[in-house]
């Protein structure tokens, strides 16, 4: 008589795929975000940040029980379609979502969240904010659900107008942003520290444009040439930053621009050669930052889509997810927000970083990096091929760059 | 500096917008695609830019897009033109949608990397501190050897005459024995090729991507209504109206505020609407065109040169 075996190894392999399900934990994060329409360039790559820092960051690579799924939802940008996306998202039992670009979609996300896990206990949403930087966020408008990887508005001004202050050669300053929530914090916290910093610069002008829909920035050029500025500072991103800069080379502008987004796909070519040592970003890395742990993870990124890796609030994210799941020994959302506040870890340049618990605001080092031929020590890497790249000029210490916050944080 | 660059965008939308007139004048039709031509002329240069330079894209695209719009007339529009207007209408409208979808399934839904010719970035000569870029006089040259080959064309040549011929007596002229049939078929793939061009030319000096038709879509639209339906020379003048327009505005930093305040009258932020009245003219430039658009309806429905009277 012949036994067949095939049903003892059946069993067996599905004793070890239940035991392999008891430890290993999936958690999907909901990445609502504009994938098409005007800003979708930046969404696409910004997807590939998450998709890559699960990769990397979760599962087998990152010898962790926790694997992170990434699910792209569309938004177009529009907070509508947002909003459509995050029921979606919670009614096909996705606890976590992140967003970044656009803090007016990020608004409307915070409170319909809050909403959310006060009217569904047990099934509560947290928000992993990647970009969105309007400093509400983790002042008046804080919630225990919100928490966020890049630095605030308040934080980077800060940071330029420190470094902007030693500039002797500035006297004339010209604020150009986009027309929202983001845009008008930007205008209003520039003028405001660079008063008080250097009471002698005159802001020549402050204006702002409708977000993604100018194609033609010559006349706004023409304006920040008539009123004889020798510095831009601008929150500009994505094609709106592109354009500018095209403009402004087209026009022969001369003058120092101070950015936040510099780095953003598409940018760096637009600036190319003619920005040399004119053009500066804020930021809380870039890829030639100071004993920069995240090498590995640029150099992988770069030839795995052929797209500069920037977004390190992306992998941040992941990160502090993977921790604090680990931590919480638990998906729930609830327990993993309350382990992820107030969690250290090393930073993508070997600083201490902390998910600050006070307002859900991370703490992190801050640059300012300057447009700079590549080659020699301080420029390894040029980005997107221009043979150019960004060196630090400044660097703060996590604490010498933190802001205080007038966050009541509700319970978490 | 203004004035030319507000020039420039112009005869840009006259560029776009000389082809959705024409095709009105003759048909009645509003093409509501005629944006999404515009899109599909940059898209072809981008590609055959990348496979070879910048000048076959330049000849090629607008030919390629003029074949595909009579085509479109040829076996679509044609057969529907028997339903009425608003059959025509619809069909346009959802070869816009077509089109969009189409050329997001083969180039992606975000921009591509369509850029000028390193030859033309050089600027062209200064003005006050500021150059004007080689290829925005390219720009301009352009349109107006289209606009006076146009006019050449209509006014001048045999052909032109049978257009126009066709376009107000099309019984007579078929009668004479001209193809009628034909001559539209012509016309719709001229202003479609015209489209294309200005989306050649158009599409690396601002950004080129899938929206880029609605964006302009919009505000063509406008030109055609405030210039008169079908008429060219309206069609010019509103589309240098609202380029200028567009350009000056945003250099104006008048506000209802600082009007106010010149005139002695303290307003402050408890006033009851401020965020209203500080608003710059500046900041609402881009919706002048359509505040225009809606002043000239009430006003004169007709267009700056419309000959309709209904």
């Amino acid at each position: 008589m012949r036994v067949s075996i095939k049903p003892l190894a059946l069993g067996i392999a599905s004793a070890m795929l239940f035991a392999g399900a008891a430890s290993a934990q999936n958690v999907k994060i909901g990445f609502i975000e504009g994938l098409s329409g005007p800003f979708g360039g930046v969404g696409q790559n910004q997807l590939k940040h998450f998709q890559y820092a699960a990769e990397r960051f979760s599962g087998k690579q990152a010898n962790s029980g926790v694997t992170v799924e990434i699910v792209p939802l569309d938004s177009k940008g529009s907070p509508q379609e947002a909003l459509a996306l995050l029921k979606k998202a919670t009614d096909d039992g996705i606890r976590f979502v992140s967003q970044g670009n656009g803090s007016n979609v990020a608004g409307v996300l915070i409170d319909a969240i809050n909403k959310h896990n006060e009217r569904n206990p047990g099934k509560e949403v947290v928000f992993l904010n990647y970009a969105a930087i309007d400093p509400d966020f983790t002042n008046s408008k804080c919630s225990p659900w919100h928490f966020r990887f890049d630095a605030g508005v308040d934080m980077k001004i800060e940071g330029l107008t420190n470094y902007m202050k030693d500039q002797k050669d500035i006297k004339n300053v010209y604020v150009i942003g986009q027309n929202y929530s983001f845009g008008q914090q930007v205008s209003k916290f520039t003028e405001e520290m660079l008063k008080k910093k250097r009471p002698d610069v005159k802001i020549v002008g402050n204006e702002l444009h409708p977000l993604g829909q100018v194609k033609d920035f010559a006349p706004y050029v023409a304006k920040i040439m008539a009123a004889n500025a020798d510095s831009v500072v601008t929150g500009n991103w994505g094609p709106d930053l592109v354009l500018l800069v095209r403009a402004a080379q087209a026009a022969g502008y001369k003058g120092n621009f101070y950015t936040f987004y510099a780095g953003v796909i598409g940018a760096p070519t637009a600036i190319g050669a003619a920005g040399a040592d004119r053009v500066r970003m804020v930021s809380y890395w870039h890829p030639n930052s100071a004993q920069s742990e995240f090498e590995s993870v640029y150099t992988g990124f770069k030839a795995k889509f052929n797209e500069e890796f920037y977004t390190v609030a992306a992998v941040n994210a992941v990160r502090f997810l993977v921790a604090s799941v680990e931590k919480a020994k638990s998906t729930d959302a609830v327990k993993v927000a309350k382990a992820m506040a107030g969690m250290k870890m090393k930073g993508a340049s070997g600083e201490d970083i902390e998910m600050r618990a006070s307002d859900g605001a991370l703490q992190q080092a801050m640059y300012i990096a300057q447009w700079t031929k590549a080659g020699g020590k301080d420029v390894k890497f040029d980005q997107e091929n221009t043979g150019y790249g960004f060196k630090t000029v400044r660097y703060l210490m996590p604490d010498q760059a933190s802001m205080a916050t007038t966050c009541k944080m509700p319970k978490r | 500096m203004s004035m030319l660059n507000g020039l420039s965008y112009g005869l840009l939308l006259f560029m776009l917008s000389a082809g959705l007139t024409l095709i009105f004048s003759m048909m009645g039709v509003l093409n509501f695609a005629h944006a999404s031509f515009y899109m599909l002329g940059a898209y072809f240069a981008y590609q055959t830019s990348s496979w070879s330079n910048y000048w076959v894209g330049f000849l090629i695209a607008p030919v390629l897009v003029a074949l595909l719009g009579g085509l479109f007339e040829r076996y679509m529009l044609r057969k529907t033109h028997k339903f009425g207007h608003v059959a025509e209408l619809l069909l346009t409208f959802g070869l816009s949608f077509v089109i969009l979808e189409l050329v997001q399934l083969i180039w992606g839904r975000t921009s591509v990397d369509y850029s000028i010719p390193t030859s033309m970035q050089a600027p062209l000569f200064k003005l006050y501190d500021s150059t004007f870029q080689t290829y925005r006089g390219f720009m301009m040259l352009v349109a107006v050897l289209m606009l006076i080959s146009l006019y050449l064309l209509l006014k001048k040549t045999r052909i032109g005459l049978v257009i126009q011929a066709a376009l107000t007596h099309p019984d007579t002229t078929e009668a004479l024995g001209h193809n009628v049939p034909r001559v539209f078929a012509y016309v719709f793939a001229g202003g479609c090729g015209l489209a294309a061009l200005a989306g050649v030319i158009g599409g690396n000096a601002f950004i080129t991507e899938p929206g880029m038709a609605q964006s302009v879509g919009a505000i063509i639209f406008v030109v055609v209504v405030v210039g008169g339906m079908g008429s060219l020379g309206g069609a010019l003048i509103a589309s240098i109206l609202i380029g200028l327009m567009q350009t000056f505005a945003v250099g104006l930093d008048w506000s209802i505020v600082g009007g106010a305040q010149s005139l002695g009258i303290d307003t402050t932020s408890e006033t009851p609407g401020y965020s209203l009245w500080k608003l710059k003219l500046s900041q609402i430039a881009p919706i002048l065109p359509y505040l225009l658009l809606v002043l000239m309806l009430i006003v004169r429905p007709k267009g700056i040169m419309g000959t309709r009277d209904e």
